[in-house]
């Protein structure tokens, strides 16, 4: 099964190395962010800081959404969906890899965006650096495997642009909030790490509920 | 090899197969033929585990088809309408990926040796998506065999190839029979079935109206017989 998954997760990851769309648009986005963020919050003044936490997050959600609509919407030419259906492994399998490559994608653009962010408004750390990349971590991974089980379920919709964040957003909205809040206290007030635990510890229980669920649950998302 | 019995399946409330009685042996080339809408690709995608029958048996191998996906999956190659490739990869990656799925070993070696089979060596390294539709089925038949599955479910496999490519495909049929495999064929093209296939059998609104085996190619016999059934006497 994990040896169907990975080989999914190649073919999706090595397919976007050659066309490169999705990723772009992944990262352009979190650039323009960045962006339109720094002209409307001057990055000199010290009480921009407390709009980061949010930025970060805004980028993972919207450019997340872009790259987890594509996933499988890009199975549906020439059927190929079809052709991974009737392939012997299970369903866990398909989404397993498409998880992988999913989540992949997203590392990347946090990978590519953040320190692009941190160097435009000349942000310090005091240390916290290992739990802000536990939180983005532990945040990542539940958005996008529930975005990736959503999408699973919303390719079959004609609207499935609109549909996918029309479902995305109540269902994770528990994680988004925790995972907001854990990275505002490492951010701006890391004597409270206590506190910032609790999220990440309230997150982590419900990403992995929700994997589990997801995870079982898609065999009957993905019947034609 | 394949056993069907009262299969039926609906969709929206409307009854596409009305209860299919087929046995089909082992090494058997048998050709579906049927009015547009007859239920034949429905067929063919039930018996790929595509889509669940509303009621009825069916057993590959002696295997229900309900309980046994994984082994059932298996020994089966499945070409419906679409390519099932990917655009943006060559013929190599295609074949070599969906190999890899199906666990076969030397994926690589195998997929060379069938591109080659079905003429296309020379683009064995281009995007799919450059290709002509008669390229593309090529491609997506050896994408259907590449694990050598004792039972093939072709779906009109003959549409939009040029003559060369129909005999590059019959050959492939033709050896792939030679070892044993059996093949379900749903075509609309009599002479095709009246030259690989030894058996016939005509669906027409979603129930098996004629079955009968073939002789000495007779092409005559599969256009009169088929014109009595579907087009014929009321
Ligand atoms: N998912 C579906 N929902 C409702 N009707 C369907 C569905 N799939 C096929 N049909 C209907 O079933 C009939 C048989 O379709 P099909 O098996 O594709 O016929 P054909 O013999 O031409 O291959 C058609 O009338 C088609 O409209
Ligand atoms: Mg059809």
């Amino acid at each position: 099964m994990i040896r169907s998954a990975l080989l999914i997760a190649k073919k999706d990851l090595y397919s976007e190395l050659k066309t490169k769309q999705v990723l772009a648009t992944m990262i352009i986005f979190a650039g323009l962010v960045i962006l339109v963020f720094s002209f409307a919050f001057d990055p000199a003044n010290n009480t921009t800081k407390a709009v980061i936490p949010g930025v970060i997050w805004v980028i993972i959600v919207f450019s997340g959404i872009l790259g987890l609509n594509r996933s499988f919407i890009s199975e549906q030419r020439n059927d190929t969906m079809q052709g991974l259906m009737i392939a012997p492994m299970d369903a866990s399998s398909i989404f397993l890899g498409k998880f992988l490559a999913n989540f992949s994608m997203m590392l990347v653009v946090e990978l590519v965006s953040l320190p692009f962010l941190f160097l435009l408004f000349d942000f310090q750390m005091y240390g916290g650096f290992g739990y802000l990349i536990l939180v983005l971590m532990i945040g990542s991974f539940g958005f996008i495997s529930i975005g990736t089980f959503l999408a699973a379920l919303a390719a079959n919709s004609k609207s499935s642009e609109m549909l996918l964040p029309l479902l995305l957003f109540p269902v994770t909205s528990p994680i988004l909030i925790g995972a907001v809040q854990a990275t505002k206290i490492i951010l701006t007030n890391i004597e409270k790490l206590s506190s910032a635990m609790a999220w990440i510890q309230l997150i982590s229980a419900y990403d992995v509920i929700f994997f589990v669920l997801c995870f079982i649950l898609i065999e009957n998302v993905l019947e034609v | 090899m394949i056993e069907i019995s009262k299969l039926i399946k609906k969709a929206d409330n409307k009854l596409i197969l009305r209860g299919i009685d087929l046995k089909i042996g082992k090494g058997e080339t048998v050709a579906i033929l049927g009015p547009n809408g007859a239920g034949k690709s429905t067929l063919l995608k039930v018996l790929a585990t595509l889509i669940k029958p509303t009621s009825g048996l069916v057993k590959i191998n002696g295997l229900e088809l309900r309980n046994n996906q994984m082994k059932i999956k298996k020994l089966q190659g499945y070409l419906p309408h679409s390519s099932l490739l990917y655009e943006h990869y060559s013929p190599l990656e295609n074949l070599v990926f969906f190999g890899n799925l199906y666990g076969i070993k030397n994926a690589e070696e195998k997929a060379v040796e069938l591109v080659k089979e079905v003429g296309l060596s020379f683009f064995l390294n281009e995007p799919v998506k450059n290709f002509s539709r008669g390229m593309i089925q090529r491609i997506a038949i050896a994408r259907a065999i590449i694990h050598e599955p004792p039972l093939l479910l072709l779906d009109e496999p003959h549409t939009g190839l040029d003559q060369g490519a129909i005999s590059i495909l019959n050959n492939v049929i033709l050896s792939m029979k030679a070892k044993g495999t059996t093949t379900l064929m749903v075509t609309h093209d009599f002479k095709q079935a009246a030259d690989i296939c030894d058996r016939i059998v005509i669906i027409k609104n979603g129930k098996v109206a004629d079955d009968f085996r073939m002789e000495e190619k007779a092409l005559d016999t599969v256009s009169e017989k088929y014109q009595l059934q579907v087009e014929g006497v009321s």
